[in-house]
Formats: C-alpha cells, structure tokens, sequence
C-alpha cells in the first residue's frame, strides 16, 4: 500500500513493520481532523510527525491509542487491527504513549507511577491483592524490580518516593516516560517530549529517546515542535498539515520539499545542510 | 525512614516497615485489648460502635476516597447487610417476620457483605457513565428508593415503628450477645468487633498498596490516562463499588448488632452523611484515617450528650425548647465537615502527619 514510498526498492525481502497507519479519516461533525493520513513504522525506527499547530499530530496519536475511533482506514500493529478496540485493550497489546500536557497520577508518588505503568504486568486477582501473602507479594515484587531498572535507567532514584505533582517540570516529563517504558512496550509513542523545556532538559530529554531507541531497539513514533530536536533524531519524518499529509521521507529531504517548506516552515525559514 | 535498610523490596513494602510503626501498632493493640477490663460497659458499648463504623467507613473511603467516585448511597447498602444477616439468623418459626435461623456469625456476616457486593455491583454500570455531582444523585436517589421498600416490605424488616431483631452473633456455640459468666456482653461484643476491624482493616490495606489500589488511585486521578495505560476503568469502577458495598454490608449487619434493633427509618440520608464525615474529618484515602474518623464522629454524641448541663440553651428532648442535642450534633458534623475540607484536607490522618514530622525533626523546625 503505502509502505515505503521515499524507500528505493530492497532486494531481501524486508521485515514486516511494525505499525501500518493507512487512509485513516477522522471527522468530529464537520471538521475533518485526518484526511487519508497513511505511514509505516519499521522495527527500530525513530519516526517523527510534524506539522504546524492544528494539523492533526495528536490526532494521529489518540487514533493509534484509542482513545478517537475513525470513520475510514485501518491501523494495523503486528497481526492486530487497532481501530475498535478500547484503549486499555491496545496498551496490552504493547503500545504506550505520554502525552502532550503531562497526564500523570500527580498525587502517586514516582514508585507508584512506574507501577502502574506494569499494570498488566505480573497480574493477580482481587482476592490475591486482599491476601497480600504469596502470589501479589511475589508479583509486587517482580514489578518493582523490573520499575527499579527503569529508575536506574532515566537516572530518577533522587525522587523515587515523592508526589509526582511536587516535582519539577523537566523530571515529570521524565517520570511519564518512565511510565510508558515500564510497561515494557513494543512501540512507543511521544507526544511531545520536549515541549515546554529549557535547552538542558531538552538535551537531556534527547539522549533518553536515543538510549532508548539504541539499547532497547524500540520502536518510537514522536510528535514534536522543537525542527533541531526532529532533524537530528528522526530516521523518517512525516508532514501533515490541515490534516492531509504532505511528505514522508528522510530529514534532509523533508526539509528540502518546497510545499513543506511553504506549508510549515514559512518562506523565508531554511533549514541549513547540517553535514 | 531515618536509621533503616530495606534488603529486598518485600521488606521495603512490608505494612510495617519500620521499628517504630512496629511498637506502635503493638501498644495499641495491648492498649485496646485492654480497655474491656478498665472501662465501663456503656463506654465498650459505644467504642465497639466505633469498630463496626469504622469498618463501614473504610468501605465507603474505598469508593470515594481512593477510586474517587462520590457516593451518598452508603446507608443503602448497610441495610441491605443489615437485613439480610438479620434475615439468616431470624426465627424460622415467626409468622410475622422472614427467618431462617442459621444463627452463625462467619455465615450470615460474609452472606450479608456479598448481598451488599452483589447490590454494589448491579448499580455500579451507572458509574461508569456518570462522575462527580451526577453520580452523587444518583446514590442518594438509591437511598430514597430503599427507604421506601424497607418502610413498606413489612415481612422483611416489620415495618416502621416495629422493626425486627438484629442478627444473633454466635460463634461455634458461643453466644456474644448476652452476659456470660466471665465476660459480660459487652465486653464480649467489645472484642468481636475489634477483632473484626483489625482484619477487615488489614485486608483493607493491603487491597489498597496491591496493584487493584493503584489502579483505583489511577482512575481517581486521570480516568483518561489510567485507560491508556492499560486500567480498564469500568472494571475498576465496578471493583471500588462492589468491594465498598461489601464493607457496608458487613458494618450494616454488626451495627446492629450492637443496636440489637433494626429500624427501617434509620437507613436515611443522615447515615450516609455521618459516614461521609467519617472519612472527611478522618482523612481522604487512608484506611487509618476512616477509622480515626468512625471513632471522632461515633463518641461525639457522647459529649454533646454532656452540654445541657453545661449549656442551659441545649436541652435533652425537644419538648424542653431551644435547641437540642440532636440538632447540636447535626450542627457539628457540618462544622467539622466544611472546617476539615478548609483547613485540613487530609482530615485527622493529616494533622498526625503533621506531628510525626515535627516530632522527627524537633528541635529543628524543618
């Protein structure tokens, strides 16, 4: 369909991807949100969606998890149709996500947070969780060492037992990928990991997306603002705008394109050849 | 946590993980086990109230402290406890009444905890649809609706004005509710109860520091992003309804134990406020809280009882003029309800905290 249409043809037959957005149309009574909307996502790649405010981003994003159900289109994860199921079905399937204004459990401390991030982790029953004693103890304990890990990872032990919602910006944004790592995903979604921070909090926020993506080979779809942050990561970028994408290709093209130059960068803004 | 070294996570998430909170809990289970043998049998009679109300109060902080749904149908579901333990161990052979004389405490109190469940569980589906404000009217038009069916079902609860005898505590032959050679009744009703809130207040707690209690806790706080984490909300909706309706089930039956008399016009909307400030004045989401909570709103009828001596405008009854103890009473629990939501939120369990960090940090004031 449209699976690799800036990609030259590849002789060995490549492998599967991991997520195949197709023709999606998305419409809240008259205004068209996603209008034939169509990419792929390839195992281990760093895929980033653009566009200018408005366009369609974190619809992309609520579609894959959920939360908005199309009119039109298919969303495929693995072997699993997404579109219909509840989002609660599609994060078991192995998909995790922050959000754009960070949405954590601000009166849970940062433990707590992680923990839930496991939630279908290690399940056990109600009657199991009022015992205490052997299976929700061994599994509580599983749990916390697989979060200890993901604090040790993104470097968070100071702050293990506060509130989230006393802590600093930079480090709840932090603590939400925390979150959507612990879950142990197959594809992550960013919506926005950098808004709002200062240069430091965004260096820091980049080298946790690229450990993430070089140690744990993950999968990671990020809508982001911040063009420097985009052209240095992404291995494929997609432009929307009012919807309708525009481009999908590789940084250095996607910023040469002449209508996604018009449409989201303006016309006097260059991006200037990096190598 | 100053002087301590967790070796494994077990011991670092253990109830009791610390020294302190270890002696603690050990005098006041010494303390407690005690009273029977200090105090007066009026006073037993009053604390072991508090017990059972506690175990009630926890229920209803479960739904609405820690899953966040508001719910003033709480007297609903003590009288469905109520009446269905005081249904079991009724006289089989009354005319005037239901009975089935199955007079064993273990049984009647977890049929009448999972009748009350059951009755959670049906009217939990609501919940899942309606939030806040709407959901609160909805409870409370779940209270009218029972009222009503327990004022006109006369074969189940003997009406208004007569009502029905409460359900017989006997345990494996041993009878709680009457005088014995050793112990009087109530000390014996003293010490069931307590015995009761000590492990319906342990499952409690661990129910809440599970994965079920986070979850609850989740939904409470962000229902979107709970669900997109992977938090079926609507199940967990239906867990806080059904495990809070359970605990109002079990207080239910033993309250009226204590009573020794069900009323039907007594399940009203001003039960469901009393246990509303329970948990508000003991503290929001903490099992410690509710039962600080049970006992505060529980002995204060016994002061106001105190004020017409005191106050020559208060009177017993109202036949005497001005205003009477009751209507005092009402008074307070709004006063300590709209003072503890402005000037401490976290109710009684809040301003303990407050000590306990002052006394760890003393003399420094930080």
């Amino acid at each position: 369909m449209t699976a690799t249409q800036t990609r030259p043809e590849e002789t060995a037959p490549a492998p599967p991807p991991v997520l195949s957005f197709d023709d999606v149309l998305l419409e809240f009574s008259g205004v068209t949100a996603l209008n034939g909307v169509s990419f792929t996502v390839e195992p281990g790649e760093l895929f980033a969606v653009i566009g200018p405010n408005g366009a369609g981003k974190t619809s992309i994003f609520n579609v894959l998890s959920g939360v908005y159900r199309p009119q039109r289109g298919s969303v495929r994860f693995g072997d699993h149709e997404l579109i219909g199921r509840k989002p609660h079905a599609i994060a078991r399937l192995g998909i995790a996500r922050t959000f754009q204004n960070i949405e954590l459990f601000s009166n849970l401390t940062v433990l707590d947070n992680l923990m839930l991030g496991r939630h279908h982790h290690h399940p056990y029953g109600v009657l199991a969780a009022f015992a205490w004693l052997g299976k929700a103890r061994r599994n509580e304990c599983a749990n916390r060492l697989a979060v200890e890990r993901i604090v040790d990872f993104l470097e968070l032990a100071p702050w293990r037992r506060m509130p989230v919602g006393l802590l600093p910006y930079g480090v709840q944004k932090r603590v939400e990928l925390g979150r959507a790592l612990a879950a142990e995903p197959k594809l992550l979604l960013l919506d926005e990991p950098v808004a709002g921070m200062n240069l430091e909090e965004t260096e820091d926020m980049a080298r946790f997306i690229l450990d993430i993506r070089d140690e744990l080979g993950l999968p990671i779809v990020m809508v982001e603002h911040d063009m420097g942050l985009v052209m240095d990561l992404a291995d494929r970028i997609l432009v929307v705008d009012f919807g309708r994408p525009i481009r999908t290709g590789p940084p250095r093209e996607v910023a040469a394109d002449p209508d996604v130059v018009r449409a989201y960068l303006g016309e006097q803004h260059r991006i200037v050849d990096r190598s | 946590m100053s002087g301590r070294l967790a070796t494994s996570y077990g011991q670092d998430m253990a109830l009791l993980n610390t020294p302190a909170k270890r002696w603690w809990t050990l005098v006041l289970v010494v303390a407690a086990v005690a009273l029977p043998f200090v105090l007066e049998d009026d006073l037993l009679v009053v604390l072991a109230t508090a017990f059972v109300a506690a175990i009630g109060a926890i229920g209803l902080n479960i739904v609405t402290g820690y899953a966040g749904q508001v719910s003033l149908g709480h007297a609903f579901f003590l009288a469905i406890g109520a009446y269905t333990a005081a249904a079991l161990s009724g006289d089989p052979d009354s005319t005037r009444l239901i009975g089935f004389g199955i007079t064993s405490l273990p049984v009647w109190l977890l049929a009448a905890g999972l009748v009350a469940g059951l009755a959670g569980l049906i009217v939990a589906p609501l919940a899942a649809r309606l939030r806040g404000l709407y959901l609160a009217v909805v409870t409370l038009g779940l209270v009218f609706i029972g009222e009503h069916v327990f004022k006109h079902w006369r074969d189940l609860t003997g009406g208004v004005g007569v009502g029905r005898p409460a359900a017989v505590p006997e345990l494996f032959g041993l009878e709680f509710a009457v005088d014995g050679a050793m112990f009087t009744k109530a000390q014996k009703l003293y010490l069931l109860m307590f015995v009761l809130l000590v492990i319906f207040g342990v499952l409690a707690r661990n129910l809440v520091r599970s994965r079920i209690g986070r979850a609850l806790a989740a939904v409470r706080d962000r229902d979107l992003a709970a669900e997109v984490i992977g938090v079926d909300v609507t199940r967990y909706k239906m867990i806080a309804f059904a495990v809070s309706s359970f605990y109002a089930g079990v207080a239910g039956a033993l309250l009226y134990v204590m009573i020794g008399f069900v009323e039907p016009g007594s399940f009203n909307l001003a039960l469901s406020v009393q246990y509303i400030a329970m948990i508000l004045v003991g503290g929001v989401a903490t099992i410690s809280g509710s039962v600080l909570g049970a006992l505060f709103i529980t002995l204060l009828p016994r002061l106001t009882r105190e004020l017409p001596a005191v106050l020559p405008f208060v009177s017993s009854s109202s036949t005497a003029g001005g205003i009477t103890v009751f209507q005092v009473e009402a008074i307070l629990y709004g006063l300590l309800i709209i003072g503890f939501l402005i000037f401490e939120p976290r109710g009684l369990f809040g301003i303990w905290i407050r000590i306990r960090t002052y006394w760890k940090a003393w003399p420094f004031s930080h």
